[in-house]
């Protein structure tokens, strides 16, 4: 990737942040911590990785994202509508009642959302299945799946990592959203996941660490998941929970947080480097 | 010949069948396919044929993600498993998510014999009947449990099959067809209606109309295969002539076909009704007859809740 290209992504990523605390900040109150903290790695996916096509989001052949952690939905939605998936307005209806735009990621009710998520522990196993499916009928498909980190304390998660290497999902490629907090505190105090990379490599996945808010490093690292033959891949991203969000960056309290109009304006002033 | 084959290998041949017409389906399974019955569709179609190991909630999970990916997947486990531990994953990532995921939970209520009752699944139905839009089949037929695996397999949602593993009823002729969500008249009658779900209380309730009969009682008996959706006409219909409702299920009666029984009675026309099931009991080990003796699962048993039914009326 050149310098232009990381330095377009990067913009990009500025937008999405800007864009998601505008959105969740509409209604006062979201998910703001675990957006912020994913902002570069669905950048780099939807904008540079994968093959979708907005204009037609069930064509069969083409990448699949499963968003386990499905209260990052907002961050996502945010790069659908900007990605011509549905209409910009709709964002302002997040969590209005008779919305299409919920807290967690619906397949049913979301054009571009490619698997319902919210009960923490299921994405991964459905990102299986979508990758056994592919390769059932040939198809030149990636899956690739999110999930937390606090998320990763669900037994389920290792269940689908035991089934992805057993049935060798090359064509799998997962992250982990190691932002290093939970609803209840710090995953080291509430459940250490230490030492994740051993966990990935210890169930036969080719295991990646990397800065998750250095989108140069996580286009190599997917790059290099890609050329791996016979194992899924997981790609542990190093983030800060509500990263980039001036009050919400590294407070423990960030998971679901409510704020108000005046901190999200200056929140958004920051990001656009405005006094 | 006589059709003798046990419910599972009609399941797996009509899999296969079904396999042979159509690459969509698969089967996604949990270290139990030696007892489900399907070794014979994974030796013929080992590519479509995933066996996760000893992980139920993931088995239900990579299913509803091969849905995603436009398969058609059967699922399938103890039902003990696949409604008790893998409700969530059933819920959520098939139900709710819209995609057609068709669980199928073997050794329904005592027919877990000698695994007891911790494998004893009495309360699936009810858990199952409070989802959304979910079918719920229980057939106990050998006809009639292939006519409905094809009607599952292209039904335009998920379903819950409940599966008796070994043997089966030839209850059916060459013309009686079936239908997801009709009840079957197994026999006519005008003093009250048997409505039975399932192999243990069908082929009880086929000897308890006989003995009946010669005690001077004339029961109607409906196969109820389908529990979820209701067929709402047929029950109705059937309380209305015969002015008495038996209903009869392994399993708990309430939440499962007597509660979905009881419940439109009492919303639209009630008659005397009675419910014979599991009486918010758990379960035990012992042979099948022990068990149908423990819960009242014979045809004695109906009989005596026929006859108290009839002097209700």
């Amino acid at each position: 990737m050149d310098q232009n290209e990381i330095k377009r992504l990067e913009e990009k990523a500025r937008e999405i942040r800007i864009k998601t605390i505008d959105v969740i900040g509409n209604l006062g109150v979201g998910h703001i911590g675990g957006c912020m903290s994913v902002i570069e790695v669905l950048t780099l996916l939807h904008y540079k990785t994968m093959d979708t096509d907005p204009k037609n989001p069930n064509k069969e052949v083409r990448d699949k994202l499963v968003l386990s952690k499905g209260h990052a939905g907002p961050a996502l939605y945010c790069i659908l509508a900007d990605r011509g998936f549905f209409p910009e307005d709709w964002l302002y209806t997040l969590n209005v009642g008779g919305t299409r735009l919920p807290s967690h990621c619906d397949m049913k009710r979301t054009p571009g959302i490619d698997m319902t998520t919210g009960s923490l522990g299921q994405g991964l196993s459905a990102a299986v299945g979508l990758a056994l499916g592919g390769r059932i009928n040939n198809l030149d498909r990636h899956v690739f799946a999110v999930i937390g980190d606090g998320e990763s304390q669900e037994g389920q998660n290792w269940e689908a990592a035991m089934t992805a290497a057993h049935y060798n999902l090359d064509n799998l490629i997962a992250f982990t959203d190691y932002n290093k907090m939970q609803i209840d505190g710090y995953t080291k105090d509430i459940m250490s996941l230490d030492s994740i990379e051993s966990k990935w490599t210890g169930f036969n996945w080719h295991t990646l660490r990397v800065d998750g808010h250095d989108m140069a490093a996580i286009d190599d690292a997917v790059e290099r998941a890609k050329a791996v033959k016979g194992r899924p891949s997981m790609i542990i991203l190093d983030t800060i929970k509500g990263k980039g969000c001036s009050f919400a960056e590294g407070v423990l309290s960030n998971h679901n947080m409510v704020y108000s109009r005046e901190q999200a304006d200056e929140a958004i002033r920051l990001l656009k480097g405005e006094a | 010949m006589a059709d003798t084959r046990d419910l599972r290998e009609v399941y797996k041949d009509t899999l296969c069948t079904l396999a042979e017409e159509d690459k969509k389906i698969c089967i996604v399974e949990a270290d139990l396919m030696n007892a489900t019955g399907t070794p014979g569709f994974k030796s013929r179609f080992p590519e479509r044929a995933f066996d996760v190991g000893v992980a139920e909630a993931n088995m239900v999970g990579v299913a509803s993600g091969l849905a995603a990916a436009g398969m058609i997947p059967f699922a399938a486990s103890f039902g003990c498993f696949a409604a008790r531990r893998a409700y969530d994953q059933f819920f959520l990532s098939g139900n709710y998510s819209g995609l057609k995921v068709k669980l199928v939970g073997t050794d329904p209520g005592v027919s877990a014999i000698y695994n007891g009752g911790t494998h004893m699944p009495f309360e699936d139905i009810a858990m199952m009947r409070a989802v959304p839009g979910l079918t719920i089949l229980e057939p106990c037929d050998r006809r009639s449990l292939e006519e409905l695996i094809r009607q599952a397999a292209y039904l335009e949602g998920s379903v819950y099959i409940r599966l008796h593993r070994k043997g089966g009823l030839s209850l059916y002729d060459e013309n009686t067809s079936f239908e997801i969500g009709k009840g079957v008249v197994v026999r006519e009658g005008t003093d009250l209606t048997i409505i039975a779900a399932g192999l243990v209380l069908m082929e009880e309730a086929v000897k308890a109309v006989e003995i009946l009969e010669q005690k001077g009682i004339s029961a109607a008996l409906i196969d109820m295969h389908t529990i979820k959706p209701l067929d709402n006409d047929l029950v109705l219909e059937y309380a209305g002539k015969t002015g008495a409702v038996l209903t009869c299920e392994n399993g708990q009666a309430a939440g499962g076909l007597g509660g979905a029984v009881a419940e439109l009675l009492c919303d639209t026309k009630p008659v005397p009704l009675s419910r014979l099931g599991v009486k918010d009991e758990f379960g035990q080990v012992g042979t099948l007859d022990y068990l149908k003796e423990a819960y009242g699962f014979t045809a004695e048993n109906i009989v005596k809740e026929a006859e108290n039914l009839v002097k209700r009326k």
